[in-house]
């Protein structure tokens, strides 16, 4: 039997249950942060800086003061000057303190200034007009090779700015992070090789576009403690952060996390949360700040841009014999996993493949542009682009066929990378060995749904409209090892429904659903018996939230642990019940039963013979959960597109998305994850790009920063292909970041499928098509 | 809020109401104000649809439209739609086909969708495709979303003899063929 033939025993894992809150949201119940905000809320509104790099000379805010409505203003004068670091990691974060809740500088447009609470939001933005602010304009850096040029200006020069652990930060420099390692000897294997490459890739600017904008609410409780109900990832680092930002200890501090309307990565930044705090500490009054949609693409965070130079030797045989990934991240005005971004680029791309010389290297830097943070894919999205269109070129040196290269070369079960080893998140990694892969399978299935087959030679294509297939590889990881922790608890109530109580963030990816149905599966119950909670830091467990692919993967094996340690009280008790050994009985369809069947006691009675009978006590099972390992997911992409070689549109004709997600513990969300990445990905790779003028980003709206429509939508097809990791939760491991890795290098190789044109950047818009298109006529 | 300086009427979910209000707010915020959450805030710019209600039967978004302009007409929001008892149709779909991720954008596409069935005798996908075209959403890729409608408009065309669509790209649509 496959190992992933142990799933289809599962009762309630690898089963598509509802996803427990759709119908509550489908219904429009009140679910979200701002649903929950009292009539009586004050309206917080910030002055952004207008300008990429400066220093305040002076502010003058007694006028906002007295405005009407008016209760508070917040500016660098009369609010703590704490370093602290907004990335939402976990501590010590491996990112630069170089953040205050207000600072006498601003270093990009959108930087706080100062903020408002008024009764009314129009009261609040007319008390930001009479805020006097006069700037000392300073020389502005907009691009990487300004930011490393010699004499640069430093963006960040306040002395205070520093890295709470010992990795190398440079800021008068503009340096923010850099890392490196080499397994073998990259010279050694270039020398080896029949075929060198060296090419350089850019990718762009973008932003998470959750349509639930950045929302934060905080409110004094009547026992005088802090209460702030956020659309974050991370409810426990929020706390924390605050608690450090606005110098009050953790204890005062409660953070809520109701439904979240999307992240993506964005929500993983602690970016209101102190100010809305420090309003509600300083009114008494409940305090509500939600972005603009203008605020979420300006100030909210984006996907780092990445300059990549990728060189590779490959014999003609089809070893890679040489990789050498040289990544420069643009984080932006300020340093928030700079350094760990650019680490997943290597991390997570550079073992899929075979070869023993590599050599990375990794440096982000600053720049008077928009911040850079976690978003999907997180490097790993960037890199693979410059990987994935490398192996295409490879393929053709050699003369051979781009699959069948990438089917001799990826890593396969039991196979381990020196990469593992020495690329960690800000230290240096965990070895590991693969323990489940079906990319072989996940490449085969792909092909066959989108015709491989039948590619063919750009060079043989003529007329207007030419079609091209392409195809990329994927891998990214499950969790930080020997970093992320999950917790979870779970108790009984007298029908033998369960209290789920988890730190882990559903952010809408139905991870809450997820959970249950592996405490169900564990306690031998239903889903439907599982009442959820997550999360809140006064009542849930700990848990570093929803990032780095973590959730199924690590809180879901938490739950478990917690769930079989509630399954030996519920044995003992049912046990005692029944008067037999412990030994005797099993857990069976919600009971305590005997061998054979013959005697047999629900939860329901256990659960009242404990809480209310006899040797009372809570059945109540907790547990923690680290890993060792980050369990790669696997995928294969392959689109088929059509290029207008008059006007350089292009036009999506398939997309295929296959996953190995090891045991997709509810496959209809599996699905879901890896159809929104994907369409996510796709927009990504030919429109969405961030327009700038003297440091401003000029189309911050849905109308000038398109992203996909249902109109929109191509063809898209997923396939979700079976492993099993025997160290998740019932086989499984990650699912929802890989997919966004994909449409980019795919669509760049099914360009040149098509054409012969091959760009190294994208969006892929029609403009840039077309530009390369007509280069290549002209040779 | 600062005391209203107007009034407005109009029928809100089939009941004749009279909201305070200033020329300056906005629909939305009034809808919000007076407990009808479920239309959301998304952008504020028109373009995301997380705030669709229906005016006089057609899809508008809340957050461009001022509330004293509903003057006299007829306002439908999600509350109107479905209830834990007894959701709508297309509500019971998004849930059984696993549309519903973060949710927020889901009221929106249901008031446009209930614009389309109320609107429209013919269900082809172009058409539909027009109706649902101002509702983003950055979860599912609106693979599902997509599923779930098409059930309901196929079934609804079904029952009205109302010609089904003949052609869809979708994969969930031509299992629906199959």
């Amino acid at each position: 039997m496959n190992r992933h033939e142990k799933a289809k025993n599962f009762k309630q894992v690898n089963h598509s249950v509802i996803k427990i809150d759709a119908l509550q949201l489908a219904l429009g119940k009140d679910s979200y942060v701002a649903d929950f905000v009292p009539r009586d809320a004050l309206t917080i509104k910030m002055l952004w800086s207008p300008h990429p790099h400066a220093r305040i000379k002076s502010m003058d805010v007694s006028k906002a003061e007295k405005m009407p409505g008016v209760k508070a203003v917040l500016w660098y004068g009369n609010v703590p000057r704490i370093a602290h670091c907004t990335a939402g990691q976990g501590f010590p974060e491996p990112s630069p303190y170089d953040t205050f809740m207000f600072d006498k500088k601003v270093r990009f447009v959108g930087d706080r200034v100062a903020a408002v609470a008024a009764e009314t939001e129009e009261q609040a933005l007319a008390a930001l007009e009479v805020i006097k602010v006069e700037y000392e304009l300073l020389k502005p850096v907009f691009s990487l090779d300004e930011a490393m040029a010699k004499g640069a200006p430093v963006i960040h020069d306040e002395s205070e700015a520093h890295v709470p652990i010992p990795i190398p930060y440079e800021p008068k420099k503009n340096l923010v992070a850099h890392v490196a390692c080499e397994a073998g000897s990259f010279e050694k294997g270039l020398k080896e090789a029949d075929f060198t490459f060296d090419q350089t890739f850019e990718t762009p600017y973008a932003q998470h576009c959750p349509i639930e904008p950045y929302t934060s609410m905080a409110q004094i409780a009547s026992s005088g403690r802090i209460v702030i109900t956020t659309s974050t990832q991370v409810p426990f680092h929020c706390r924390r952060i605050v608690a450090k930002t606005l110098d009050v200890p953790v204890q005062k501090i409660r953070v809520i996390k109701p439904r979240i309307g999307g992240g993506f990565g964005c929500k993983q930044e602690v970016l209101l949360d102190d100010v809305t705090a420090m309003f509600a500490l300083r009114t008494g009054r409940a305090c509500l700040w939600q972005f603009n949609r203008e605020e979420t693409f300006r100030t909210g965070r984006t996907r780092h841009p990445f300059r990549i130079r990728l060189q590779t030797g490959v014999k003609k045989d089809g070893t890679i014999t040489a990789i050498n990934m040289d990544c420069i991240n643009n984080t932006g005005a300020y340093g928030g996993h700079g350094l760990t971004v650019v680490s997943c680029a290597g991390s997570k791309v550079l073992p899929l493949y075979h070869c023993e010389n590599i050599k990375f290297d990794g440096k982000s830097y600053y720049t008077n542009l928009p911040v850079g943070g976690a978003y999907r894919g997180f490097g790993a999205t960037q890199a693979f682009f410059a990987m994935e269109s490398l192996m295409d070129q490879m393929a053709e040196a050699i003369g051979m066929d781009p699959m069948k290269f990438r089917q001799i070369n990826h890593i396969r079960e039991g196979e381990g990378s020196p990469i593992f080893a020495a690329l960690g998140e800000g230290r240096e990694g965990t070895p590991m060995t693969v323990g489940s892969n079906a990319l072989a399978e996940c490449i085969v299935q792909g092909a066959e749904a989108i015709g491989w087959k039948k590619r063919q030679d750009w060079r043989g294509k003529t007329g207007r409209y030419r079609r091209g297939i392409g195809m990329a590889c994927l891998m990214q990881g499950s969790s930080i090892p020997d970093i992320d922790m999950g917790a979870a608890s779970i108790k009984i109530n007298e029908d033998g429904s369960f209290n789920l109580l988890v730190g882990a963030t559903d952010l809408g990816t139905g991870s809450d659903t997820v959970l249950a149905q592996i405490a169900a599966e564990e306690l031998e119950t239903t889903t439907d018996k599982m009442i959820v909670y997550s999360s809140d830091t006064d009542l849930t467990p700990f848990d570093v939230g929803a990032y780095a692919s973590s959730t199924t993967y690590l809180s879901g094996e938490a739950v478990r642990k917690a769930a079989a340690d509630a399954k030996r009280q519920i044995l003992a008790t049912g046990a005692e019940m029944l008067g037999v050994l412990v030994e005797e009985v099993h857990c069976e369809d919600a009971t305590v039963q005997n061998k054979d069947g013959s005697k047999k006691v629900s939860y329901s009675d256990i659960a009242n013979y404990a809480l209310y009978q006899k040797n009372q006590y809570q059945i109540i099972g907790t547990a923690s959960h680290i890993t060792k390992k980050s369990p790669p997911p696997f995928a294969a992409h392959f689109a088929e597109i059509e290029v207008d070689t008059w006007t350089g549109f292009i036009r999506v004709l398939n997309y295929v998305s296959t996953i190995d997600c090891g045991t997709a513990v509810n496959p209809t969300l599996a699905e879901g994850q890896t159809e929104g990445g994907t369409l996510n990905g796709i927009s990504y790779a030919l429109t969405e790009e961030y327009l700038f003028q003297n440091g401003r980003m000029m189309n911050a709206s849905f109308a000038d920063y398109h992203i996909y429509s249902m109109r929109d939508r191509p063809p898209l097809q997923t396939i979700l292909v079976p492993s099993y990791e025997e160290t998740g939760p019932f086989g499984a491991k990650s699912v929802s970041e890989i997919c966004i890795n994909g449409p980019a290098p795919v669509f760049g190789n099914a360009i040149y499928n098509a054409t012969g044109a091959r760009l190294n950047e994208f969006p892929f818009t029609p403009e840039k098509v077309l530009k390369a298109i007509q280069a290549v006529e002209k040779k | 809020m600062t005391k209203g300086t107007h009034t407005v009427s109009f029928t809100l979910n089939g009941e004749k109401q009279t909201f305070d209000t200033r020329p300056d707010e906005k629909l939305l915020t009034l809808l919000r104000r007076e407990g009808y959450r479920g239309t959301k805030y998304g952008c504020g710019q028109g373009t995301c649809g997380a705030c669709t209600v229906l005016l006089d039967g057609r899809a508008t978004y809340a957050c461009l439209l001022y509330a004293m302009q509903a003057e006299g007409r007829s306002v439908r929001t999600i509350e109107s739609v479905g209830t834990f008892d007894n959701p709508g149709e297309f509500q019971k779909e998004l849930v059984a086909a696993g549309a519903v991720q973060c949710g927020y954008c889901i009221p929106g596409m249901v008031m446009s969708a209930t614009a389309l069935m109320e609107t429209e005798k013919d269900f082809e996908d172009e058409i539909v495709k027009e109706y649902m075209d101002g509702n983003l959403c950055r979860c599912t890729g609106y693979e599902k979303i997509w599923v779930a409608l098409r059930k309901v408009l196929d079934r609804q065309a079904a029952e009205g003899n109302k010609p089904a669509a003949k052609k869809t790209s979708s994969k969930g649509a031509k299992n629906e063929q199959a």
